[in-house]
């Protein structure tokens, strides 16, 4: 049950900073340009500038940095892995040679480029939910996806899936910790054997917690029916998103930021 | 004992404040309370499932958090059907559910049929149920089907939380008759959670009432229901039966207002009338 607690995928932590206030549209396309230019940037220079933004931005929004670099913590592995490979794979002028590991300049420059922008992309996009309630997200994602209606995107099923989908992540890890505490009351183990073993003691856990979800799921689309809910056509919104000129200025500010780096450096 | 959620997190919670308390062998507990009030928190203790944060338990004289206790020796003793027990079937047939229990606590698979048929017969369901599968079974056969699942281990001592949630009239009576016939007959051990006053009042011996994390209030039933006032003010009450007598006792009739069953309540109201 500990290992639910560690769950931080799309944290969103509340605030009232500049960052929060922005219309979630401004900051999915910033995301999505920060991330482009992660891609077509290739000198430290640009890594740094990229940073720069990066930094100035969590400053503006006011969640601890201590926070926002925990998000990188589950990548490294990845980011170890990364770095390996690219030090000791690439071919060319050898630096340092251990055995039958060789040290190339080559692989030393490739390794921590590719970690720069591995850790830039993954401080960059959970930003983004950081500073975005989940539910905003979706409508946004809805808004931005709708002109992909016409070639048969839909848009509108797709933002509600995810809103239900996320709505019900912490009340199945309730129902999960529920079940596991009642098999384990009649003397289930799902710590101990080998890995088929444990693969098998799941199963008392994972049909209940099927069946329940698919009873939730029936219940919430009765729910959602007698409330009137026929799908997206012509459905009004609560909350409207407003793009106002403080998301255009943000909007154009940093596409001419990415347009800079990325032609410079 | 004490009980924190989330101990040094900023969401911490803290459900039990020093709760001590002990329950004698045979004996039958109501445990009742508030939502929220910890009492669901505290019998998860009673088994090991969850750990004090301070304090610990004692079964049978034995620290059940020390060193060398199997915790699922534990839990063979102490049996416990949570809320809604049914949501946990997952049999493909009934037998392989009531069996779940005593398979993992060790019984030998000559034994299994004879654990699941008492089982069976012991909660009131036909033997013929045992090849089909759980899921096509009724709401109220389902709740029986993982009762059955908890008493095929044969614990000596039984927590019930709240198991006659969403049941039928009947479906209840079945419940609680059972309950009473485990008490009786077998010389359970019992604790029944509860927040109906009828439920409890009818069964129990003694009355551990909670409120936010701690024990307010413990006795006979008709000890604790004199405090109807402050029990009302916990968000609790007393039984419908009992407020009848207290009220025909403030407008000055001779009515002895410590009885808590519909019959007992019943006589003493017949008495009345007769010395009139």
């Amino acid at each position: 049950m500990a290992m639910m607690k560690n769950i931080t995928i799309g944290q969103y932590i509340p605030g009232e900073s500049i960052v929060h206030q922005l219309d979630p549209r401004t900051k999915i396309l910033a995301t999505f340009l920060f991330i482009a230019l992660l891609f077509l940037v290739d000198t430290f220079t640009g890594y740094a500038l990229g940073a720069l933004l990066l930094f100035s931005i969590v400053l503006l929004s006011r969640i601890p940095v201590k926070f926002v670099l925990r998000g990188i913590r589950p990548l490294a592995f990845i980011i170890v892995l990364t770095l390996c490979l690219h030090f000791f794979m690439t071919e060319g002028r050898v630096l340092f040679q251990f055995w039958f590991l060789k040290l190339t300049y080559e692989g030393l420059i490739r390794g921590l480029m590719m970690v720069s922008r591995l850790i830039l992309l993954i401080i960059g996009s959970s930003l983004l939910t950081l500073t975005t309630s989940p539910i905003l997200l979706t409508d946004g994602i809805e808004s931005l996806l709708k002109p992909f209606k016409v070639i048969g995107v839909p848009a509108h099923e797709l933002a509600m899936m995810m809103t239900i989908a996320l709505r019900f992540i912490p009340t199945l890890v309730e129902e999960t910790e529920k079940i596991m505490k009642a098999q384990m009351a009649r003397g289930a183990d799902f710590e101990s054997g080998n890995i088929f073993q444990r693969a098998k003691s799941l199963i008392p856990i994972l049909i209940p917690l099927f069946v329940s979800a698919f009873r939730r799921a029936d219940e919430l689309a009765t729910a959602m029916e007698a409330r009137g809910y026929r799908g997206g056509e012509g459905r009004t919104r609560f909350r409207v998103l407003r793009f106002t000129r403080r998301d255009a200025a943000a909007l154009i500010l940093i596409t001419a930021f990415v347009a800079l780096v990325a032609f410079y450096c | 004992m004490s009980y924190i959620y989330n101990a040094g997190q900023p969401m911490a919670h803290e459900a039990l404040r020093n709760v001590s308390l002990t329950i004698e062998d045979g004996e039958f507990v109501g445990l009742i309370g508030h939502t929220g009030s910890g009492k669901s928190t505290l019998v998860q203790h009673f088994n090991g499932l969850l750990r004090p944060t301070a304090g610990t338990v004692f079964v049978d004289g034995v620290d059940i958090f020390g060193k060398d206790v199997n915790l699922r020796k534990v839990r063979q003793k102490v049996g416990m059907v949570f809320q809604y027990p049914e949501y946990q079937l997952f049999g493909e047939t009934v037998f392989e559910d009531v069996a779940f229990g005593p398979k993992n606590m060790g019984v030998p698979d000559a034994e299994l049929p004879g654990r699941v048929d008492q089982a069976l017969a012991l909660v009131g369901l036909d033997p013929g149920l045992k090849e089909r599968s759980p899921f096509e079974l009724s709401g109220g056969q389902k709740r029986k089907v993982a009762i059955a699942g908890v008493l095929a281990m044969q614990p000596q001592i039984l927590i019930l939380d709240e198991p006659t949630a969403g049941l039928d009239p009947k479906g209840r009576d079945e419940v609680l008759s059972l309950v009473a016939y485990l008490h009786q007959k077998e010389n359970k051990t019992i604790v029944l959670v509860s927040h109906s006053m009828e439920d409890v009042a009818r069964l129990a011996q003694r009355l551990i009432v909670m409120a936010r994390g701690k024990i307010v209030l413990e006795g006979p039933p008709e000890v604790v229901f004199r405090q109807a006032d402050y029990l009302e003010a916990i968000g609790l009450g007393v039984p419908q039966v009992t407020k009848l007598l207290q009220a025909l006792k403030k407008q000055g009739f001779a009515v002895d207002p410590d009885h808590y069953t519909i019959e007992a309540v019943e006589d003493e109201i017949v008495r009345l009338l007769e010395t009139k």
